[in-house]
């Protein structure tokens, strides 16, 4: 039983470091996006009275 | 895997009956209301008037009620039914009928509010805040829609049960799960708008009392409000996170985390409704704020899913070789509609997620708080992620119910159809989020504003907007044709219901998400929670009831 | 349940700026006095032209206040009374507002002034009017047939 867990722990590690680094730099593009709208309009809403 | 030898492949013709039935009147909603959209951005633009004396804000009452109640309603219903069917099994006899009586009780609804609404008795658009005061058949009409979807959804509980009973111990079904997700969802938040149709507007406008209490009222309804537009995106999230990866020939990211996801968006896309009501008055400011708390863990299961749909994209992508930071996304299936057009809806998703936490950020809500803005907002969520999807799931769900197959034509037409939608959204939605920036209201006809030079700023982008809706257009004509031809022309044949499998390496689900005690408890907890207090305090300090007021 | 990596690090930095954010306008709304309208003062909706201050409409002039002025309309379908009023450029002004029919709104078009109006409740900000022009009421919420022509103008004016 515990064998079997650090093998599968070994195949996701293996997994995390090559297969999705894609994914990463898409879902922080997203974030990216995400932060620059919010901060214009606070902006918008500092600058307004 | 002798379970999926078990499992039925194709949705049983009963069934799907009555997921087409659901269908025919979804698309003949999106018809009308489509028109209705194009023509208000035509007035809108200062070029065209209404002949007849027609309305705008009649058009528009019609324009939301088909989009936004009818076309959304039906097509979940009939998709959900559809979905339960295919992987939890046909419905039996007795949930068939219930799902029946749904329907029809739906049906006799919306063609009574509709009624209404071309007779000119109920002008209120579709949020109909008292006290504009419309027909009592208006909302005894919307009552039965709303019953009538919670018989519609007790089919698809009763089929889930049953899984549940003749598997004990095991995980139901993921689009099962899900759609039994989105339904109770969708039980306990139109609590609230029925709530206030049946002891407050109704009676009102029967006569029986003689004023109603506004901001009861209002609270009432977005206790409904915001649950609803997770209503609307759920099943788009269903066929993100299960129905996709097996389109595109990969495996779901992670079952348990998809579970995971929509237990969060039942827990928190209910205890939020103040964030529409941030600059109302009788509301305490503080509990406007942690209700936008609760608002911003809403945003967290959608952050997981970006997760998922990327990983599942890269993962088969590097599966079939794809090298390079971004390879894999050049090799999904760019010919597949059933792929692309939600795709287009999920790239949709990113800037309307970052809108809507604008939208849910406390004082910031002033800068765009009904201005158009929020027009353009909530047509990338509902009217391009959840409706393109919609859109993309027809394109195989309709062959698969009527016997038929999407034809090479049909699917180079659905493609077009996306991009078209994709074009008209891109001047439509973009132009509606600069004119709010600059002020310009949302629901308003074309004015100059008694020559005010800030409303002169609006009009080229109304004139944008028009545009947008004419190609917009276009794309719901293509729709309908694709649609018809699937249900009625297109060549007999088996169309798969892709239905997407977890990575092999993956354990079963814990069972804790199938126990509804729990997420339900702590659903109720939440709500307490949030509106208890608040909601206290608003009847506590009513100033005197309104009358009802008929101004259109 | 396995949670990938890199997912860790997705949605610690996702929380972390939504935490960000709160906390942004959180401090802004109280304790820089940024909350948005939530006036919880009521009034008889049927009695809004006896009672004070919505008997006298417009722009009033007070002293021992924290603001120098309080600018009182009244709004009905389809109008705002005043229908146009000058504010000196600088002023501190408290704008009071309330409805005597239906829900009406009330964005002063380009400001952070945006208020919904709802028959009962009074709606109040408070703001420095410190930049000169010409600026447009809106009403934005729906009100009725003659929705989009109703409107109002500031003009704020150096003195």
């Amino acid at each position: 039983m515990a064998k079997a867990e650090l093998k599968a722990n070994q195949k996701t590690e293996v997994e995390d470091s090559s297969s999705l680094k894609g994914t990463l730099a898409s879902v922080f593009f997203v974030g990216l996006f995400i932060v620059v709208t919010w901060v214009s309009v606070y902006y918008l809403f500092v600058d307004r009275f | 895997m002798i379970n999926t030898a078990a499992e039925k492949i194709k949705v049983d013709p009963r069934d799907a009956k009555l997921s087409m039935a659901h269908f025919f009147v979804a698309f003949a909603a999106l018809a009308i209301g489509g028109l209705m959209g194009l023509l208000q951005t035509l007035v809108r633009s200062g070029k065209f008037e209404l002949p007849l004396g027609i309305g705008y804000y009649q058009l528009l009452t019609v324009h939301g009620i088909m989009m936004g109640l009818i076309l959304t309603t039906f097509f979940i219903m009939g998709f959900q039914y559809a979905a339960v069917s295919r992987t939890a099994g046909t419905h039996s006899n007795a949930a068939r009928r219930t799902g029946w009586i749904g329907f029809w009780l739906m049906t006799i609804g919306t063609a009574m509010a509709a009624t209404m609404v071309l007779l000119n008795e109920a002008s209120v658009l579709y949020t109909f805040y008292a006290p504009l005061k419309a027909h009592w058949i208006f909302y005894l009409g919307l009552t039965f829609v709303v019953v009538g979807s919670w018989v519609d959804g007790a089919a698809q509980i009763m089929t889930y049960a049953k899984w549940r009973k003749n598997n004990p111990g095991k995980p139901s079904p993921l689009l099962s799960f899900m759609a039994v997700i989105n339904t109770v969802l969708w039980i306990v938040a139109t609590l609230g708008v029925a709530s206030t149709v049946l002891f407050q507007l109704l009676p009102w406008s029967l006569g029986w009392v003689d004023t109603v209490d506004v901001l009861v009222s209002r609270t009432l309804f977005w206790y409904f409000g915001h649950p609803l537009v997770y209503f609307w995106l759920l099943p788009a999230y269903m066929c993100w996170y299960a129905i996709i990866p097996k389109i595109i020939g990969g495996k779901i990211f992670s079952d348990s985390l998809a579970r995971m996801s929509f237990i969060m968006f039942l827990l928190f896309s209910i205890p939020v409704g103040f964030h529409h009501q941030l600059t109302e008055p009788g509301i305490d400011p503080a509990w406007k704020f942690i209700q936008v708390i609760l608002t911003f863990m809403v945003v967290i299961p959608s952050l997981m899913t970006a997760f998922s749909l990327f990983a599942t994209f890269e993962r088969y992508g590097r599966s079939k070789g794809a090298k390079g930071l971004f390879g894999w996304f050049k090799v999904l299936p760019w010919n597949d509609a059933r792929f692309t057009v939600p795709f287009i809806g999920m790239a949709s998703f990113i800037p309307a997620g970052a809108g809507g936490i604008v939208n849910a950020s406390n004082q910031m809500d002033q800068v765009v708080h009904n201005t158009i803005w929020v027009t353009g907002h909530f047509h990338l969520t509902a009217a391009t992620s959840v409706v393109l999807t919609f859109f993309g799931i027809s394109y195989w769900l309709v062959p698969h119910l009527t016997g038929r197959k999407l034809t090479k034509s049909m699917n180079k037409l659905a493609i077009i159809q996306g991009w078209v939608w994709f074009i008209g959204m891109v001047f439509m939605s973009g132009a509606m989020h600069i004119e709010g920036l600059l002020g310009g209201p949302r629901r308003s006809a074309f004015s100059t504003y008694g020559g005010s030079s800030q409303a002169a700023e609006w009009i080229p982008y109304q004139i944008a907007q028009a545009v947008g809706g004419s190609i917009l257009f276009l794309g719901i004509i293509l729709v309908l044709i694709i649609f018809i031809n699937l249900a009625f022309f297109a060549p007999k044949g088996e169309e798969e219901f892709p239905v997407g499998e977890a990575e092999q390496s993956e354990a079963a689900a814990p069972m804790v998400f199938e126990n509804w005690k729990l997420w339900l408890g702590i659903t109720a907890v939440l709500i307490l929670f949030a509106y208890t207090i608040p909601f206290i305090d608003i009847i506590q300090n009513a100033p005197p009831g309104s009358k009802g007021f008929k101004t259109w | 349940m396995h949670i990938h990596k890199f997912e860790k690090i997705w949605l610690i930095f996702g929380i972390s700026c939504l935490v960000i954010f709160l906390s942004v306008v959180g401090v802004s709304a109280f304790y820089l006095g940024n909350k948005p309208p939530s006036c919880l003062a009521t009034i008889n909706p049927e009695k809004v032209d006896e009672t004070k201050p919505f008997n006298k409409p417009g722009l009033h002039k007070v002293e021992g206040k924290e603001w120098d002025y309080e600018l009182v309309y009244v709004a009905q379908a389809f109008s705002y009374n005043p229908a146009q009023v000058e504010v000196p450029l600088g002023a501190k002004v408290k704008v009071i507002a309330t409805t005597k029919d239906v829900i009406h709104g009330f964005e002063v078009a380009g400001t952070n002034i945006n208020m919904m109006l709802e028959p009962g409740y009074i709606s109040e900000y408070t703001t420095t009017f410190d930049k000169a022009g010409e600026y447009l009421i809106v009403c934005n919420e729906y009100c009725g047939s003659g929705h989009h022509l109703m409107f109002s103008k500031i003009e704020v004016v150096e003195k």
